[in-house]
């Protein structure tokens, strides 16, 4: 009779075992999944991208950090920090997008060949165009959220204006209220007094940009890309869009004070000499720097 | 018993409910008027909810000079009554009761370096606002899973900034949380369908539930989840009182 029992118990702890396993919490994609995406297309330009023809240089050049189901999981995976992208959860850093929408297959193909400073993330600029191209297709088909929803519009960056001591003073007032320096530092420095407790969206720690330290910024180093970072924040990170906050013209105002933190020699930064620019004040009320 | 008086009081009720219906009509959706209502309590004492350290920003510290701001976890009441736990209908829900959207557009205020609600349900879709009373600059950062359709976003709101209208997609409880004061923690509770959060003495009602049959799903932020079958007869409120243990 106890045996009996036992027998049950196990054939029945055996079935409940065999139903938990194959469900993991974290919604995950199968092969399946996947194959049923390989159709996947990317258009730069004039070039469309397929994503069954990067099939071969994301087994040889990719696969090793960002995982055969693109989830970010490769075998380098411990070793690495930043951790590679999780495609399949569609949650890019490097986008002209707003917040909370999806990148254009530019925005993918640029981040290819810039690669991301201060991570694992090489320049891929060895690869031609159309590998590119095809690249971003295969990232595309990792994840439902490119057969669900369009990419975002674009923001609009207007022409760069002419750099004036007034347009740096103007960014620096622009620094002092939205608050930048609360992780950044007053003086660029990473060291804001939030800087410490930074972690991305999941839970792991994660430093501010250190402007001083002749880093380049992980989404680009231009004028424009730097306008671009802070008006469409790095989702997945703790930098927010500051696109309601800022209105245009001021946003540049803000790139041009943000050179001058830069360890970078620029004409921004002999300008501020020149003003004898001092750093902002935290404790200052506010219009009052 | 005489006869006329019978008709008359059938009369007389039946003129009453039909200018109860024609007042209430006007409130009323298609769904009608069921409801389930019932009362939310923690058992064993109010567990401690440790003061939070805000020295990072002096705005904050001040904000809170007469009152320390503390964890908000468990928020008990008098005789136990828990709030902020969310009641929702997880089975037998059909047509409109399920699908329509409540047209009222809640507020998630950031006030005094806190959420306020510290727990926001909402309807799949339902609109709502995100502001700040604040003059010190916040980043709203909800982290959704994105695989259920619900996208992470993260915006700044630097004081006197104008508020941010949003709506979520999917079903999910979804944590909110603020980079630049780590402290600060909020949840969206989106449920498809009515829904209600317990109040100060963990009292509640769920509106608009038509007459049937169904599992009424409480949600508590550390505890988690109970359910209960409760049914809701034409013009008779359904009950359930949930109980939850402190983690």
């Amino acid at each position: 009779m106890q045996r009996n029992n036992l027998r049950k118990w196990s054939l029945l702890l055996g079935a409940a075992a065999i139903v938990a396993l194959p469900m993991p919490s974290w919604a995950q994609l199968t092969k399946y999944d996947l194959e049923s995406r390989i159709g996947m297309e990317s258009h730069v330009g004039n070039i469309t991208g397929h994503a069954k023809d990067a099939k071969p240089d994301y087994r040889r050049y990719c696969v090793v950090c960002h995982g055969e189901l693109g989830d970010g999981n490769g075998e380098s995976f411990p070793w690495v920090d930043p951790k590679p992208r999780d495609f399949q959860l569609g949650v890019f850093k490097c986008r002209s997008t707003p917040t909370g929408t999806l990148p254009t297959d530019e925005d993918l193909f640029d981040t290819i060949a810039r690669g991301l400073d201060r991570s694992n993330m090489p320049q891929w600029s060895t690869f031609t165009k159309q590998q590119r191209a095809d690249l971003v297709a295969w990232v595309k088909h990792f994840s439902p959220r490119w057969t669900n929803e369009k990419p975002g519009t674009p923001i609009t960056i207007p022409p760069e204006p002419e750099v004036t001591a007034e347009r740096i003073k103007a960014g620096r007032d622009v620094f002092a209220r939205v608050q930048c320096w609360k992780c950044h530092g007053v003086l660029g420095q990473a060291n804001g007094p939030s800087a410490a407790t930074l972690t991305d969206d999941l839970g792991r720690p994660i430093a501010a940009f250190n402007f001083t330290e002749g880093a380049r910024p992980k989404c680009g180093d231009t004028d424009r890309d730097i306008y671009r970072i802070f008006m469409t924040g790095l989702d997945g990170t703790p930098m927010p869009s500051f696109a309601d906050n800022i209105k245009p013209d001021e946003a540049w105002d803000l790139v041009f004070y943000l050179r001058t933190l830069m360890s970078q020699k620029s004409k921004e930064k002999d300008m501020a000499k020149q003003l004898g620019l001092k750093p902002v004040d935290p404790n200052a009320p506010a219009g009052q720097q | 018993m005489s006869k006329p008086y019978n008709s008359a009081a059938v009369l007389s009720a039946v003129v009453l409910i039909c200018c109860g219906a024609l007042i209430l009509g006007q409130k009323v959706n298609a769904a009608g008027e069921g409801k389930i209502s019932g009362t939310v309590k923690l058992d064993g004492p109010a567990p401690h909810m440790r003061g939070i350290d805000m020295s990072k920003d002096p705005y904050c510290v001040k904000a809170h000079a007469s009152s320390p701001g503390h964890l908000e976890t468990y928020v008990v009441g008098a005789g136990g009554g828990l709030a902020n736990v969310v009641l929702y209908i997880s089975e037998g829900l059909s047509g409109g009761a399920l699908t329509e959207v409540p047209t009222a557009e809640p507020v998630f205020d950031q006030k005094n370096c806190m959420y306020t609600p510290h727990v926001l349900p909402l309807d799949v879709n339902q609109k709502f606002k995100v502001t700040s009373s604040d003059q010190t600059t916040h980043n709203i950062h909800p982290l959704p899973n994105p695989m259920t359709g619900n996208i992470p976003w993260n915006q700044s709101q630097p004081p006197g900034a104008a508020p941010i209208e949003k709506s979520w997609k999917a079903a999910e409880v979804i944590p909110v949380q603020c980079n630049i004061h780590p402290w600060m923690h909020g949840w969206h509770v989106v449920v498809k369908g009515p829904y209600a959060i317990t109040d100060d003495s963990g009292n509640y009602t769920i509106n608009n539930v038509p007459p049937g049959s169904y599992t009424v799903t409480a949600w508590q932020e550390q505890s988690g989840t109970q359910t209960q079958k409760v049914t809701v007869a034409a013009g008779a409120a359904g009950s359930a009182n949930f109980t939850f243990k402190a983690k």
